[in-house]
């Protein structure tokens, strides 16, 4: 009973976060375009779109509290307890790289970043070597968010500071600007982003946060965010590296 | 319905290699039970089926709805007629800018990423961090890049001045923010662009660099992601700055309260 009640409140709470979306939309079609809808876009899809996203915001939240928050926790406490460094280490590698070899937004990416670069000249214009280049693409992004979070817990477990380690990062960023291939500048840029998928940014946070809160002199606050930030540097770092060695 | 099973077998292909490198680690390594296994188990099924909703949800209306307005507000038959041989203002566009920044402010606030994190900062930070705050902070952010990207695409300046720029603002509020907000604040960039804002920001991204004259839909179409990504920092720690100086602000009045009541 206890669970409906919370389920229904964090359906109210989803409902409030949707309503600024709607009412952009509402206010553009009605107000500023003022034009009918074609016929591909049906008023009973959005109706039942909304719907369906209001339903999935609320299980997402629910279910991210119930089981992704305490596992993600309880294992970086788990870590911190047993004190093996290559297990840890080796687990936030596997996490960063698991979680983004098959993330949905990096294939649609490297697939219209191989049309770009094959256009620029780097590449063949063939799809063969479109698709190699695009799965390269894939596993160096991929490996990059592995050695970021790998990075980002050997911060937490040393205590280093965030702040110089991600300045760093922007300056060799930088530097890296200036001498790689124009075409892989947008492209390493966006691959930053594209990474953080809507799973992996909750249980990198649980297992920050985790070990901060386990590790003596550790504060979670301080401590526990950061990983994130690393895994949204490293691939634009890792990409136009990429792109200096010929591809 | 057959969308659904696609989507909802697309999300099991998502989480699959996750829930078994967790599980895994957990059973071999950790060789530990999993304390309250069958709501852990609950939670992710309730991860997997919450994220198919959500994207078959995204998928039925707002893709259809932000890329159709992303391209009708920036197509030739929406902007104001021209005479012959002038060349159009960059303020021709300004729909264009309103429409990408109450957008982007607004995918941003219904962000599953982003609501898990503020309610985790919301949690360590024992209250002093208001999770609602934080993610209008994250908004604002990300409205001001989406933005400052569409009107780089309109006037055809290089991105990487743009993000050297972001770069160095972000480098001088480090040195003078509150220590604690700022690996929060890292974060905050990282975590915006997931799952609503990036179809749409591209749509719009794509759909202005196919109407203007001179730009190339696919060079250009790129580089919206990073400055979205790179705003938000700077707002998350604007946000910590302004609420430490109105503590501060507070803080004598008080004082002098009690000594008023020593006295």
């Amino acid at each position: 009973m206890e669970f409906a009640l919370t389920l229904l409140r964090q359906a109210r709470d989803s409902l409030r976060d949707l309503a600024p979306v709607v009412l952009v939309i509402g206010f553009f079609q009605l107000v500023v375009i003022r034009q009918p809808l074609p016929d591909s876009v049906q008023l009973f899809d959005l109706v039942s779109g909304l719907i369906f996203v209001v339903i999935g915001l609320t299980l997402f939240i629910k279910g991210l509290q119930l089981g992704l928050f305490p596992i993600g926790e309880s294992l970086a406490q788990a870590f911190a307890r047993k004190g093996s460094v290559f297990w840890l280490l080796l687990f936030s590698f596997a996490l960063g790289f698991g979680s983004t070899v098959a993330e949905p937004a990096l294939i649609a990416v490297a697939a219209k970043a191989a049309e770009v670069v094959a256009e620029g000249g780097l590449i063949l214009n063939t799809p063969e070597a479109q698709s190699a280049f695009a799965f390269n693409l894939r596993m160096v992004v991929a490996a990059s968010v592995g050695t970021a979070v790998v990075v980002g817990v050997l911060r937490i477990l040393k205590g280093w500071p965030l702040h110089l380690m991600i300045i760093g990062g922007y300056v060799l960023v930088l530097l890296l600007t200036l001498v790689a291939p124009d075409a892989m500048i947008g492209i390493a840029y966006d691959s930053g982003g594209v990474t953080t998928s809507t799973i992996t940014v909750p249980l990198v946070t649980a297992l920050g946060v985790g070990l901060a809160t386990a590790i003596k002199g550790r504060n979670p606050m301080l401590d526990g965010f950061g990983l994130i930030a690393f895994a949204s540097v490293m691939p634009i770092i890792f990409v136009l590296i990429f792109g200096l060695l010929g591809v | 319905m057959n969308d659904f099973i696609q989507i909802l077998f697309d999300t099991l292909l998502d989480i699959l290699p996750i829930a078994a490198i967790i599980f895994g680690f957990q059973y071999l390594v950790i060789r530990r039970k999993v304390k309250n296994l069958p709501a852990v188990l609950a939670g992710f099924v309730m991860v997997l089926f919450g994220l198919a909703f959500f994207l078959l949800g995204l998928e039925k209306a707002l893709f259809p709805m932000g890329t159709l307005m992303a391209e009708q507000l920036s197509s030739h038959d929406f902007l104001p007629a021209l005479a012959d041989g002038i060349q159009r203002h960059w303020t021709d566009y300004y729909w264009v800018y309103i429409f990408a920044f109450t957008i982007g402010a607004s995918t941003t606030i219904a962000e599953p990423s982003l609501i898990a994190v503020s309610i985790k900062a919301g949690e360590i930070s024992g209250g002093t961090i208001n999770p609602m705050m934080l993610r209008i902070a994250v908004a604002l952010g990300m409205a001001f890049g989406i933005t400052l990207g569409t009107w780089r695409i309109v006037m055809g300046y290089p991105l990487q001045w743009f993000v050297l720029g972001a770069y160095i603002l972000v480098i001088i509020q480090t040195l003078r923010s509150p220590k604690s907000i700022i690996p929060l604040a890292f974060d905050s960039g990282g975590v915006t662009t997931s799952t609503i804002t990036v179809p749409i920001i591209a749509a719009l991204g794509l759909g202005l660099a196919s109407s203007i004259p001179g730009r190339s839909p696919i060079m250009d179409g790129f580089g919206m992601i990073a400055l979205a990504c790179l705003f938000p920092i700077i707002t998350v720690m604007g946000y910590a700055q302004i609420a430490e100086w109105l503590e501060k602000r507070k803080q004598p009045s008080t004082t002098s309260v009690e000594h008023q009541h020593n006295g």
